[in-house]
C-alpha cells in the first residue's frame, strides 16, 4: 500500500483527475447541446491522424501525434456535418459511418506501422486504443492542465452565451447571437479534451468520461451552473478513484476502470438521487403536485 | 412616410426541392396585431423562421423597418413554439426569462441588477413571478408559455414574432396572452402571431395573413375573414368551422 503514492503515481493521479474535471465540464455542455456522441466520433476519428503523424515524423513525439489526432478528429466531424447537410442521411447514421470507418482506417494504419520492423514495434500506438494511464508523465500533466485552464476560462467568459445556445438555439439566433460560432468553440474544446485524453484513457473509453459526469450531476441539481460544478467534481472523483483502484490491482487497465467508476456513480445517483432518482420517483408516483392547481385557481380571471 | 415595419418580397422557401412557401409578397406598414393563419403544413412557422433567418430562403428579400435583418436584430422579439425546446433542461424560470435581457447585457458580462429587476417585472406582468425559482419542466403548459412570453417581453422589442403562443394553453393563459398583445399594441408595437384557432382569430387580430404555401390574402380582419378567402386557404376542410367563424364575425365590432 505505502509504495503506491510515488512521484509517478501522483503525476498519474493529477493527470487523470484534471482530465476528469475538464471532460466533465465540456462533456456536460456537449451532452445538453445533443452532441454527446460527437466526442465519441472525434476520439475514433482521431486514430488515423495519430498514425499518419507518426508515419510522417517517424518517431513518437507526443505533441506531433496529438496534433495529427486533433486534425483528423476535426476532419471526421466536418465529414459528419457534410453528410447530414448534403444528403438525406440522418445524423446518427452519419456519426456511425464516420466513427467506424475512421477507426477501421486507424487500426489498419497501426498494423502497417507495426509491420515496419525497424521502428514499428516500439511505436506502441495500440496503447491509444484503450489508453495507458500509467504512462502519464509530467509533460502530459502540463498539457492536460493547460487545456483544462483554457476551457475553464472560456466557459467562465461565455457561460450565459453557452447556456442560451444549448437551451434554445433558435431564440439565440433570432436575437443575432452567432450560434454556429459558439457551437464551433464548444466542439473545438470537445476535440481538445478528447485529444489530450487519448494517451491516458484511449479512443474507446473517452466518450464515457465526457458523458457520465454530466448526466450523473443532472440527477442532483436543476441548475446549469451547479450541474457544471458537480460534473467537474464528479470527473475529479472518477479519475482519482479509478486510478487508485487500477494501481492497487496491478493488472487492471486504468481507462476501463475509470469509466466503470463513473458508471458506478451514475447508477448510484440514478437510484438514490432526491426527486429524480428511481426511489424518489417511485415514492412520488402517486403524489400529484397540487401547487399547480392552487396556481391556476389564484390566477384565473 | 416611414418605411414599412415588415417588407417581404418574393420570398420562397423549399425543403428538399419541395416548396414550403412560394413567392410571398407582404408589406405591413403600421404597427398592429397580425394573425397568420392557414392549415397544417401551410408554412406558417416557416414564414416566421424565414424572416428571422432561422431557415434558409431559396429566394426573396426581407426588410424590417426598412433595413436588412442584421441591422435591426435588437428591435426584434421572438417566441418560438413551446415544443421546440427541452423542458427538462437544467434552468429555472427566472434564468429563462433573463435570457431576454442578454441582447442588452452584451458579450461576456453577467446580467446586472437592473437587468434582473427588469426580468422580474416581465414575469410579474405575465403573473409568473411566484414561479421564479422552479425548474421549467415543473410548470404547466400555460405557465411555460407565459415564461416564453415574459422572455420576449424582456427583449424590449418593437416587432414581435410569436409562434402559436395560444396552442394548448389553459383559458386563463389565453386571456393573459391576449392582454399582453393588446398592451403591446397600445405601446405602438407590431406583433405577428401564428394562430391555429380560426374561431378566435377575428377576436384577437387587427389584420390577418392567410397562408397556404402561397399567400392567399392579407389585410384588415374584416376584409380578409371572408368565406371566399378562407375556403381558398383551407380548402374543403372548413365547412363547419366557417359557419362558426361567420357567427362570431357578426358579433365582432370591426375597427
Amino acid at each position: 500500500m505505502s509504495d503506491i503514492f510515488t512521484y509517478n503515481t501522483l503525476l498519474v493521479l493529477l493527470g487523470t483527475s484534471l482530465l476528469g474535471a475538464v471532460s466533465g465540464l465540456i462533456g456536460s455542455l456537449a451532452t445538453l447541446r445533443r452532441q454527446a456522441l460527437a466526442g465519441d466520433v472525434f476520439a475514433h476519428a482521431a486514430l488515423p491522424g495519430l498514425c499518419l503523424a507518426f508515419m510522417v515524423i517517424g518517431e513518437r513525439s507526443l505533441l506531433a501525434l496529438l496534433i495529427g489526432a486533433f486534425l483528423s478528429g476535426m476532419v471526421g466531424l466536418i465529414l459528419v456535418s457534410c453528410i447530414t447537410r448534403f444528403s438525406r442521411i440522418k445524423q446518427d447514421a452519419a456519426l456511425g459511418m464516420v466513427l467506424s470507418s475512421f477507426f477501421g482506417l486507424g487500426i489498419v494504419l497501426i498494423r502497417v506501422i507495426q509491420n515496419q520492423s525497424t521502428v514499428g514495434s516500439k511505436a506502441g500506438l495500440d496503447s491509444y486504443i484503450l489508453g495507458k494511464t500509467a504512462g502519464i508523465i509530467a509533460s502530459d500533466v502540463y498539457l492536460i492542465a493547460s487545456v483544462a485552464l483554457v476551457c475553464l476560462v472560456i466557459i467562465l467568459l461565455l457561460f450565459k452565451e453557452m447556456q442560451m445556445v444549448t437551451f434554445d438555439a433558435d431564440f439565440a439566433r433570432s436575437a443575432g447571437w452567432p450560434v454556429q460560432g459558439l457551437d464551433l468553440i464548444l466542439i473545438t474544446m470537445l476535440g481538445l479534451v478528447v485529444t489530450i485524453g487519448l494517451p491516458a484513457v484511449g479512443v474507446v473509453m473517452m466518450a464515457a468520461l465526457l458523458i457520465l459526469p454530466g448526466v450523473t450531476a443532472r440527477f442532483w441539481t436543476e441548475r446549469l451552473a451547479t450541474m457544471l460544478y458537480l460534473s467537474v467534481f464528479l470527473g475529479v472523483l472518477t479519475g482519482t478513484i479509478g486510478t487508485i483502484l487500477s494501481a492497487l490491482y496491478a493488472n487492471l487497465p486504468a481507462g476501463p476502470i475509470i469509466v466503470l467508476v463513473g458508471a458506478g456513480f451514475f447508477l448510484l445517483s440514478a437510484v438514490i438521487a432526491p426527486r429524480r432518482g428511481l426511489i424518489a420517483r417511485w415514492r412520488q408516483a402517486n403524489v400529484i403536485d397540487t401547487s399547480l392547481l392552487d396556481w391556476e385557481a389564484t390566477t384565473s380571471p | 412616410m416611414n418605411p414599412p415595419i415588415l417588407d417581404v418580397h418574393d420570398m420562397t422557401v423549399a425543403y428538399h426541392h419541395k416548396p414550403v412557401l412560394w413567392n410571398i409578397d407582404v408589406t405591413l406598414q403600421e404597427p398592429s396585431l397580425v394573425g397568420i393563419m392557414g392549415p397544417n403544413g401551410a408554412g406558417k412557422s416557416t414564414f416566421i423562421k424565414a424572416i428571422l433567418g432561422l431557415v434558409p430562403r431559396a429566394s426573396g428579400e426581407v426588410k424590417l423597418f426598412g433595413q436588412p435583418l442584421n441591422q435591426v436584430r435588437r428591435r426584434i422579439g421572438y417566441v418560438p413554439q413551446r415544443e421546440s425546446v427541452d423542458w427538462d433542461f437544467p434552468i429555472n424560470v427566472f434564468d429563462l426569462v433573463l435570457m431576454g435581457t442578454y441582447g442588452e447585457v452584451g458579450w461576456f458580462r453577467r446580467p446586472r441588477t437592473r437587468d434582473r429587476d427588469w426580468a422580474m417585472a416581465c414575469m410579474n406582468d405575465l403573473g409568473i413571478s411566484d414561479l421564479a425559482s422552479r425548474q421549467i419542466g415543473q410548470l404547466s403548459g400555460g405557465q411555460q408559455q407565459r415564461a416564453f412570453l415574459a422572455r420576449a417581453l424582456a427583449q424590449k422589442a418593437d416587432l414581435y414574432f410569436m409562434d402559436e403562443p395560444m396552442a394548448g394553453v389553459d383559458a386563463a393563459t389565453e386571456q393573459a396572452v391576449f392582454k399582453l398583445l393588446e398592451r403591446l399594441r397600445g405601446e405602438g408595437k407590431m406583433v405577428i402571431v401564428v394562430h391555429h384557432d380560426i374561431r378566435s382569430a377575428p377576436l384577437y387580430f387587427d389584420q390577418l395573413l392567410l397562408l397556404n404555401t402561397r399567400l392567399v390574402a392579407v389585410g384588415p380582419t374584416a376584409e380578409v375573414f371572408q368565406s371566399e378567402y378562407l375556403q381558398r386557404t383551407y380548402g374543403g376542410r372548413l365547412l363547419t368551422l366557417e359557419k362558426a367563424g361567420a357567427a362570431i364575425r357578426d358579433k365582432v365590432p370591426t375597427t
